[in-house]
């Protein structure tokens, strides 16, 4: 047995015994016990994982396990840098959960542990029946975990329900297509399905493609699939919402270039173009949700449905460039993309634990109420700070490496299809653009709004640092932010092995240390040189200003300007509303929020104003038009069939003797 | 990077620390002069800046590090967009950075930084500065990144050195409906993003229209100093980019000191004879509305879209 069995071995292993072991622990050691399984589990992944990329490949077929299919284990270089990231992910929110305390239930401790063991197993997953299990299993722990305190909100029962439902409407249309697809082939194992993917006819390959992606992208929260994201991740306890962001969606990812380009074998131009179109409206869509959000959670979940986005204009493009017939392009697109996976794993992990370090200590996630964090709760603050930078695609940030990656391959990639590819990559770096301009605004809005300034509240003047376990979750994930930002050469070569070994060509880019550079294209980065002279650049100013400023060095604190009136009150400060006003007027057509001003006039006379009320709503527009005549279609159908149901016991009979006539002169008439 | 790289890049640093508040000082004498005033003279920015140096260092009570190091990071991001440009010669580029989604970015991280030490004083301007900012900010960065595909795409590089390079090869290219759209909407994202009429005023302090003014308002003596001096330093960037790429020439091909020489001098011509016609116009000028200035930012980005198609299908 090579590295990445005994890796995997020991993760499943050590989840499994986590699992058992956390219920029959006393009340207040379970969540140690759940968290610290949970990291080690994690940590082991991330060396199998490491080793898949280093080249090594596994194949264990379990014939027992299942029965009909049996359950093979594969894994490849792809599943291996998925296997990485849920594994990475993983240790940062095992250590966290260890001193979050949250609902300390034995079943949901004991899903924690399974959770992640089933997302470790779907990117190894070698055949149909067990891919589906895995994927079911990891729906149904998760779906634990994110009603872990239905009891204390009544909100989090209905996040539970819509993400039960949205989860398995997607799995019942991978289902279909998956066995559309093993219906073609031999048996359901991954190479057969391979061979039999390469012979499809292109209307039944199509199929099978729209079907599995719409299931993944219902996991991965692509538009208009998304509704459950903002609902569940904020609902869910924050290492569970981390897990889920930054680990359980990327899975949808994994799913989609899986079927895409190896089991399918990459298909026809049109299947890119959707999936670069989808990306493109989720990313915007996505993040302008986000830039109007003021639930610090809730911000984060669109964001992630943004950065999904993102990632799908990479796969998209990958397979449009693909299908013209450019590979090292197409392996410069996927690893853009897989890079981003990468990338937006490590920052949403941080973000989701500091603002569960956030809730933690103020009991809220309102970005209005909260505020002034940085005076109680410095290393939070830094933390979220950090992921913020990384999250908003700027230099000395992560999302910035992969997003010039993304570009440059758009860039480059203008030419290379014809009138296709001439009118679509304009639109997806326009689209990229807007996305990272918004994304400043959401994350300056979040960072500035909830941890700089006054506090707005109480509970936020009383904040308090997490304890030292929380805060050492957050610094796992904070350490791979920065070396992902300053040195993407460390993961670059692995992740460009892979994307380029799925479409046979060379690998797009060499990276060293200092310089990344694009093979066969002209194009360079150095995240490192930037940062330095950024660094330089700030010390060298700071030193020049103080030998400038000769006299009078020590700074003086003095009050604010407030016009003479008195101090200020933390209600003058601007809130997380007001600061993204501007963009919502901008773009009203597009969320259309929902306002009410109510004028109280004074009793004498309707031209003395008593009270004004005004309230602001933006709900969802998509969500808005599309799910409520579908919801408003289910309940009708339920009323209709609520009156064929009375409760009277011989009705049924007679509907059962009627259906059995029914069906005997059915049997008659049609033999 | 080379010796003769770095001699470059600090003659290009000091050439835009010393000559950019200059530049302000000249665009303000030829609104004053046009507007029939007699104006306070080209020195007289230089002269504010010494003033502010000279007083004590104050920070507003409440106010995190966010607040003291955004005007470092300010002048840094901006320092370090100077040190790669080639403004003044195309040979000294370094091999890595001088990519236009870099330069792009790095002046976006600047303008970050300040929006939230506008956000961290606390008070109503300060958000209301940082708010307004951003949003210019967001709405004009696909005008920028677009424009850029569309100048890069004949190159095949987003490198500014190949950009420059192949324009003062090929200089018909200028003329060309590609670089003409596209140096149009880039011309209007300039304008916002250096907050000139019609999108800011920067001579104002009434609060239903500032901008910029609005979120360094708290900033006092050697801070406020080295705010205007990197806002300064950045109007001549953006300025200095803009001739850079659309209208190359003047700079040289080597880093001689004689060609290095006559590079700072067209390149001081260049900046110049822009910032001046950015000032005549500006006095014909009125601020648009906030909420109309999308509709400005809308058409620029349709312009780089067409700029880009234009490039593929004439270019």
């Amino acid at each position: 047995m090579n590295a990445v069995g005994a890796g995997l071995g020991v993760a499943l292993l050590l989840a499994l015994a986590a699992a058992v072991a956390a219920p029959l622990a006393p009340r207040t050691a379970r969540p140690a016990v759940a968290g610290a399984g949970t990291a080690l589990c994690g940590a082991a992944a991330v060396l199998a994982g490491v080793a898949a990329l280093a080249g090594q490949r596994l194949t264990v077929e379990l014939p027992g396990v299942l029965p009909l299919t049996g359950l093979t284990i594969t894994v490849d270089a792809l599943g291996g840098l998925f296997l990485a990231v849920v594994g990475a992910v993983a240790v940062a929110t095992g250590i966290y959960a260890i001193g979050y305390g949250g609902p300390d239930g034995r079943g949901v401790q004991a899903a924690l542990p399974l959770f992640v063991a089933s997302m470790l197993l779907v990117p190894v997953a070698g055949n149909v029946g067990g891919f589906l299990l895995c994927w079911e299993l990891m729906a149904l722990t998760s779906l634990l975990l994110v009603a872990a305190e239905h009891r204390r909100r009544d909100e989090v029962a209905s996040a539970a329900r819509w993400y039960a439902v949205m989860t398995h409407v997607g799995f019942v249309a991978i289902l279909i297509g998956l066995v559309v697809l093993a219906g073609h082939a031999v048996d359901d194992s991954f190479p057969a399905l391979r061979s039999a993917g390469a012979q499809l006819e292109p209307a039944t390959a199509g199929l099978v493609f729209v079907l599995t992606l719409v299931g993944f992208a219902s996991k991965a929260g692509i538009v208009p699939l998304h509704a459950w994201l903002p609902r569940a991740h904020p609902e869910a306890p924050s290492h569970v919402s981390a897990l889920m962001s930054a680990a359980m969606v990327t899975l949808g990812v994994y799913g989609i270039v899986r079927v895409g380009f190896d089991l399918l074998g990459g298909g026809t131009p049109w299947w890119w173009v959707l999936v670069l179109l989808l990306g493109a409206v989720s990313a915007v869509y996505g993040i302008l949700q986000a830039a109007i959000a003021t639930d610090l959670k809730a911000l984060l979940a669109c964001s992630t449905t943004e950065n999904m986005g993102i990632v799908l204009v990479g796969v998209g493009a990958a397979g449009m460039f693909a299908g013209a017939g450019n590979l090292l392009l197409a392996g410069l697109a996927l690893t853009a993309a897989l890079l981003h996976v990468g990338n937006h794993s490590a920052f949403k992990t941080l973000l989701f634990l500091a603002a569960g370090s956030v809730l933690h200590a103020t009991g809220t996630r309102d970005l209005d109420a909260l505020g002034g964090l940085r005076a109680g709760m410095p290393v939070t603050t830094a933390a979220f700070g950090l992921g913020a930078l990384s999250a908003s695609a700027l230099p000395l940030g992560a999302a910035f490496v992969s997003e010039w990656l993304l570009l440059q391959a758009l860039v480059h990639g203008l030419a290379v299809g014809g009138v296709a590819t001439a009118i679509v990559m304009p639109l997806a770096v326009a689209t990229v653009a807007l996305t990272a301009g918004l994304a400043v605004a959401a994350f300056v809005k979040a960072f500035g709004v909830g941890f700089l300034a006054r506090p707005r509240s109480a509970a936020a003047a009383r904040a308090h640092e997490s304890p030292p376990t929380m805060l050492a979750g957050m610094a796992v994930a904070g350490v791979a932010c920065a070396a992902l930002a300053l040195a993407p050469a460390l993961v670059l070569p692995a992740v460009g092995r892979v994307g380029g070994a799925l479409f046979g060509a060379a690998d797009p880019l060499a990276a060293g240390l200092l310089v990344v550079r694009l093979q066969g294209f002209t194009g360079s980065l150095s995240p490192l040189l930037v940062a330095g002279a950024v660094l330089v650049g700030t010390a060298a100013v700071a030193l020049g200003a103080r030998l400038l400023a000769a006299r009078s060095r020590d700074r003086t604190a003095v009050r604010l300007w407030d016009c003479g009136a008195g101090p200020l009150s933390a209600r003058m400060e601007y809130t997380a509303t007001s600061f993204a006003q501007p963009l919502q007027r901008v773009f009203d057509d597009v969320v259309r929020p929902e306002q009410d001003v109510d004028v109280t006039h004074h009793r004498e006379s309707q031209y003395l104003v008593d009270a004004v009320r005004y309230r602001l709503r933006v709900p969802d527009r998509l969500e808005h038009g599309l799910y409520r005549p579908v919801l408003t279609a289910v309940a009708a159908w339920g009323r209709l069939g609520a009156r064929l149901a009375t409760g009277s016991i011989h009705l049924y009979l007679g509907y059962g003797f009627v259906a059995v006539c029914g069906l005997m002169v059915l049997l008659v008439a049609i033999r | 990077m080379s010796v003769a790289g770095i001699t470059v890049a600090l003659v290009q640093a000091v050439v835009v620390l010393v000559g950019s508040p200059l530049l302000l000082g000249i665009m303000r004498q030829v609104r004053a002069r046009l507007e029939g005033r007699a104006g306070a003279g080209v020195l007289q920015p230089w002269r504010d800046l010494r003033k502010l140096m000279r007083k004590q260092p104050l920070t507003p009570r409440g106010t995190t590090e966010v607040f003291r190091m955004a005007p470092l990071v300010l002048m840094a991001t901006t320092l370090a967009v100077v040190a790669v440009v080639p403004f003044v010669t195309t040979a000294a580029v370094p091999a890595a950075g001088a990519d236009l989604f870099v330069v792009v970015a790095l002046l976006t991280l600047g303008a970050v930084a300040l929006a939230l030490a506008g956000l961290d004083t606390g008070t109503a301007f300060g958000g209301m500065g940082a708010s307004r900012e951003i949003t210019i900010l967001a709405l004009v960065e696909p005008t920028l990144l677009v424009g850029v595909l569309a100048l890069s795409v004949p190159v095949g590089s987003t490198d500014l050195g190949d950009i420059v390079t192949s324009t003062l090869r090929d200089p018909g290219r200028v003329i060309t409906p590609a670089h003409v759209l596209a140096a149009v909407a880039l011309g209007l994202a300039v304008v916002a993003e250096t907050g000139r009429l019609p999108v800011d005023n920067p001579s104002t302090h009434l609060e239903l229209t500032m901008v910029h003014e609005a979120m360094v308002l708290e900033y006092a003596g050697p801070d406020l100093a080295l705010v205007e001096l990197a806002s300064a330093m950045r109007l001549t960037v953006f300025l200095g980019l803009w001739a850079t790429l659309f209208a190359p020439w003047g700079i040289a091909g080597t880093t001689g000191p004689g060609a290095v020489a006559l590079g700072v001098a067209v390149f001081a011509v260049k900046v110049t004879a822009l910032g001046a016609g950015l000032a005549g116009a500006e006095v014909f000028l009125a601020k648009l509305r906030l909420f109309r200035t999308p509709e400005l930012l809308a058409g620029s980005f349709v312009l780089a879209l067409l700029a880009v198609v234009a490039s593929f299908f004439f270019g």
